[in-house]
């Protein structure tokens, strides 16, 4: 069972594995930088709970957690 | 050379400065449009710079060059297509890693590229000093500091765009795909290169078949032999996938990344950069688990009293204006069809557009401060559980807040959705919230028809109808009219920075314009229909004879008049006695004081009791004489302006808007609506609140809108109202088709009117089933 970014809590930081998926929400989410050997740190979740804000490439980007739970770490 | 234009795109990144940038070359001398078919802006200006005329045109800010989203497919075909000159391609000097990853797909188009290194000062400023003659060096292109917000290095983007045109050498750029992607490239390529009419770059050609681009894949088997190239790409693929265990578009992005990040790394000293920089710490507050909510509708409230509150201010002066030209002008005229097409047709309808100015204005400039200071996308953060259950974005939510207030700039606020579905489904719900112009109509049925008690309930499910309405309509259409998987949350929370004021003026200003010049066209048409078809046909048949009948009234007076006041006084008219002209001017104005003085407040009939007695104490004799003329006065002109209210209402009963209130009556006579309701919504089309002045007008009451008493009176008498009926009526006015200067504003956003069609259709039957719902059971209830 591999740890997928949804799961991560404030704070946590690991390394993209592979991204899972397909289609536009996929691409898009390479595009923004999250392929295999990007660090990504999970800065905060919204008020509600849904979506976070993630730290990857030096810059900040929010996802929903069912878009975060495509993006496999890898294992520490 | 000299004397061509020179065509510059400008590419980069959302919130890499790219339009403010675009701003500081061009000022004022820029206009924006369309790209053809599709909502797409274009923004073009021009700019002369040392002899030398250029045309720039600021392509739309992307992530990446793919046929996925509909901006990135516009700006790589501006490239491919017009082949612009030069390309500057805008670099977020402090986010430089991704925007590497744009400009590598960039280069890979093969034309003159020159690099803006933006925002450089903030990257030093968190420790990422980027050395600009690396960059050059690996790219082998130009490279240009500047600071966009603050109007540096735009000569040095100059002279270097100019010197590239000059030299007009096109990159030979290409990223090593690896050892197992390259043969494929390679091979590919020889093939392409055997077909005749290839515009795009074979290389890059190559590249986008096997990232199975749709739109490459499309052109290509449209060539001839085309589809042989395509079976070569097929097998390619299939080979790929086997070797590289995965699909070949994600290794492709992953070596262009992996070559963005070496030279960045080249690029720049400290590559990793702060973990906290100032942007987290003020984000940290605003998105906090706690205050995040709170924070965020405080600045809505802000927004929504800064767009309706502070903007009734100017509007009611753009009205005042428009009212006293239409007097002015109405002074000026002779009575005639002219007269009243000018006054009001054109005038009303001018005035109509320019009363929404204000309002656009004042949201844009908020909505322009938000944007730049990076706080939507926050907001859109914040907000994006909640409008997510309702199949809509994060940021639908500030239109269809401020559609409360007005539908208009409320659809014009769409802009900030990117994605072409979230706001096609955000246009068509917003009227359901229910605008300020309909609160007139609630407020007067209420008052007639329900209790002190009921009316802020009865309100209040008004509202909460309006939204249950919206949530559910945002549900069917995200299901039925734009299936499939939702479209990707995934934003970029830009660093929070201070806007400039030019940048956030230019927005507003622009939004002005386009208002006026797409919208504002639309409703004044619509605004000159709806005059036409209250005031026509001209003469339509009477039940009485108005003409003599005021005649009659005249008459009654002169001759009341001769007996009870000349006869004793011994005068051939009034006016020869000035004395008693006087004195009857007198007691009109203790009796109606001028309007100014009685805006204070109530007329105090003991007062006018003492200054009367007052008066005829000092004139004993003429005192009588002159009561009794102002009383014969004031009942004439009682009569004659009955007769006219009733002559109104005729009139309109009989126009084509009655006409077609007669006409629909059989159609709105289930939902409990007589002819006269209909024909207040015929004419509460061209602005809702019309409704309220046309019901005054049908029931000869006269159309006054700040007094609506004996409106209320009249609708209490009419044994056609119950409050069943007048609650049916609200929701009604609810739901049917906002009124025609919103409908302007969604034929312009959606560029559609088969959309536009599509809202008039589903929320007439919308608000037709809802009424007839809500009237039968209320029936069945025994209300």
């Amino acid at each position: 069972m591999t740890k997928t970014l949804n799961l991560l809590r404030p704070g946590e930081a690991g390394v993209v594995k592979s991204v899972t998926g397909s289609g536009p929400v996929k691409r898009r989410l390479i595009d923004m930088g999250l392929i295999a050997g990007s660090r990504v740190q999970v800065h905060k979740l919204a008020p509600l709970g849904d979506p976070m804000e993630i730290k990857v490439k030096n810059f900040n980007l929010s996802l929903r957690k069912s878009e975060a739970a495509l993006i496999e770490l890898q294992p520490e | 050379m000299a004397t061509a234009s020179l065509t510059v795109a400008l590419a980069g990144n959302p919130n890499s400065g790219k339009t403010t940038i675009f701003n500081n070359l061009t000022g004022a001398r820029q206009h924006v449009g369309n790209y053809p078919g599709v909502t797409v802006e274009r923004r073009e200006g021009s700019r002369r710079y040392q002899g030398q005329d250029m045309l720039l045109v600021d392509l739309p800010g992307t992530y990446s060059l793919t046929a996925h989203s509909l901006d990135e497919l516009v700006a790589r075909n501006v490239i491919i297509d017009e082949k612009p000159d030069i390309i500057v391609n805008i670099l977020d000097a402090s986010n430089l890693e991704r925007n590497l990853y744009l400009a590598v797909q960039v280069l890979e188009l093969e034309r003159p590229v020159v690099l803006a290194l933006n925002m450089s000062d903030v990257a030093e400023k968190m420790g990422m000093a980027v050395d600009d003659q690396a960059l050059s060096r690996k790219l082998g292109i130009p490279v240009v500091r500047t600071v966009g917000n603050r109007n540096q290095g735009m000569d040095d983007l100059l002279k270097l765009v100019t010197q590239a045109a000059k030299d007009n050498k096109s990159t030979s750029f290409a990223v090593d795909y690896g050892p197992v992607l390259e043969p494929q490239i390679k091979l590919l390529t020889e093939l392409l290169a055997s077909l005749t009419e290839v515009k795009y770059p074979q290389r890059w050609l190559a590249i986008k078949l096997l990232e199975n681009d749709q739109e490459v894949v499309r052109v290509v088997g449209a060539m001839p032999s085309g589809q042989e190239v395509l079976a070569a790409v097929e097998k390619s693929r299939t080979e790929l996938r086997s070797a590289l265990g995965e699909e070949p578009e994600l290794a492709i992005a992953e070596y262009r990344y992996h070559f963005a990040g070496e030279v960045f790394r080249e690029a720049v000293a400290n590559s990793n950069g702060q973990n906290l920089t100032t942007s987290d710490k003020i984000d940290n507050i605003l998105t906090h688990r706690l205050l995040g909510l709170p924070i965020f509708f405080g600045i809505m409230w802000l927004l929504f009293n800064f767009v309706f509150t502070v903007g009734a201010y100017p509007q009611d002066w753009v009205e005042q204006g428009v009212n006293w030209l239409g007097g002015a002008v109405a002074a000026n005229m002779a009575d005639g069809d002219l007269k009243s097409l000018i006054v009001d047709g054109i005038i009303g309808g001018v005035g109509a557009v320019i009363s929404f100015l204000p309002q656009i204005l004042l949201l844009f400039f908020g909505i322009a401060l938000l944007e730049d200071t990076g706080y939507m996308a926050r907001a859109a953060f914040v907000m994006d559980r909640v409008m997510r259950a309702v199949g809509l974005h994060g940021k639908s939510f500030i239109p269809m807040l401020l559609g409360f207030g007005c539908s208009v700039p409320a659809i014009m606020g769409t802009r900030t959705l990117e994605n072409p579905r979230d706001r096609m489904v955000t246009i068509l719900v917003t009227p359901l919230m229910s605008c300020s112009a309909r609160l007139p109509v609630y407020t007067v049925l209420i008052a007639v028809f329900f209790s002190a008690e009921m009316a802020g309930s009865v309100l209040f499910s008004i509202y909460v109808l309006g939204i249950a309405l919206a949530v559910i309509m945002a549900l069917v259409f995200r299901k039925f009219l734009f299936p499939g998987a939702t479209e990707a949350f995934v934003m970029e929370m830009p660093p929070y920075h201070l806007p400039t004021l030019r940048s956030v003026l230019t927005h507003m200003w622009e939004r002005g314009v386009l208002y006026l010049k797409k919208a504002g066209t639309l409703i004044l048409a619509a605004s000159i229909l709806v005059w036409f078809m209250t005031n026509y046909p001209a003469e339509v048949p009477y039940a009485k004879d108005y003409d003599q009948a005021k005649a009659q009234v005249e008459q009654t007076f002169t001759d009341q008049v001769a007996g009870g006041v000349l006869l004793p006084l011994g005068i051939e008219t009034a006016e020869d006695n000035a004395a008693l002209m006087s004195l009857v001017d007198q007691i009109r104005e203790i009796k109606a004081p001028a309007a100014e003085e009685a805006e204070g407040g109530e007329p105090d009939p003991a007062l006018a009791e003492s200054k009367l007695a007052e008066l005829e104490q000092a004139n004993m004799t003429l005192y009588p004489y002159a009561l009794r003329y102002q009383e014969l006065d004031q009942t004439r002109q009682d009569a004659a302006d009955e007769l006219d209210k009733e002559q109104a209402g005729e009139k309109l009963a009989g126009s084509y808007a009655g006409q077609v209130g007669h006409a629909i009556e059989p159609i709105i006579k289930p939902l409990g609506f007589d002819w006269k309701m209909g024909v207040g919504l015929v004419a509460g089309m061209a602005a809702k609140e019309v409704l309220v002045s046309t019901l005054g007008t049908i029931y000869s009451v006269g159309a006054a809108e700040d007094d609506a008493t004996p409106l209320q009176e009249a609708l209490a008498a009419d044994p056609a109202f119950s409050p069943l009926i007048a609650y049916s009526l609200m929701i009604f006015t609810l739901i049917y088709p906002p009124c025609l200067a919103a409908l302007a504003v969604v034929r312009r956003e959606t560029n559609s009117w088969k959309w536009t069609g599509f809202l008039v259709a589903y929320s007439t039957a919308m608000a037709w089933l809802v009424s007839f719902g809500v009237y039968h059971v209320g029936i069945l209830l025994g209300f």
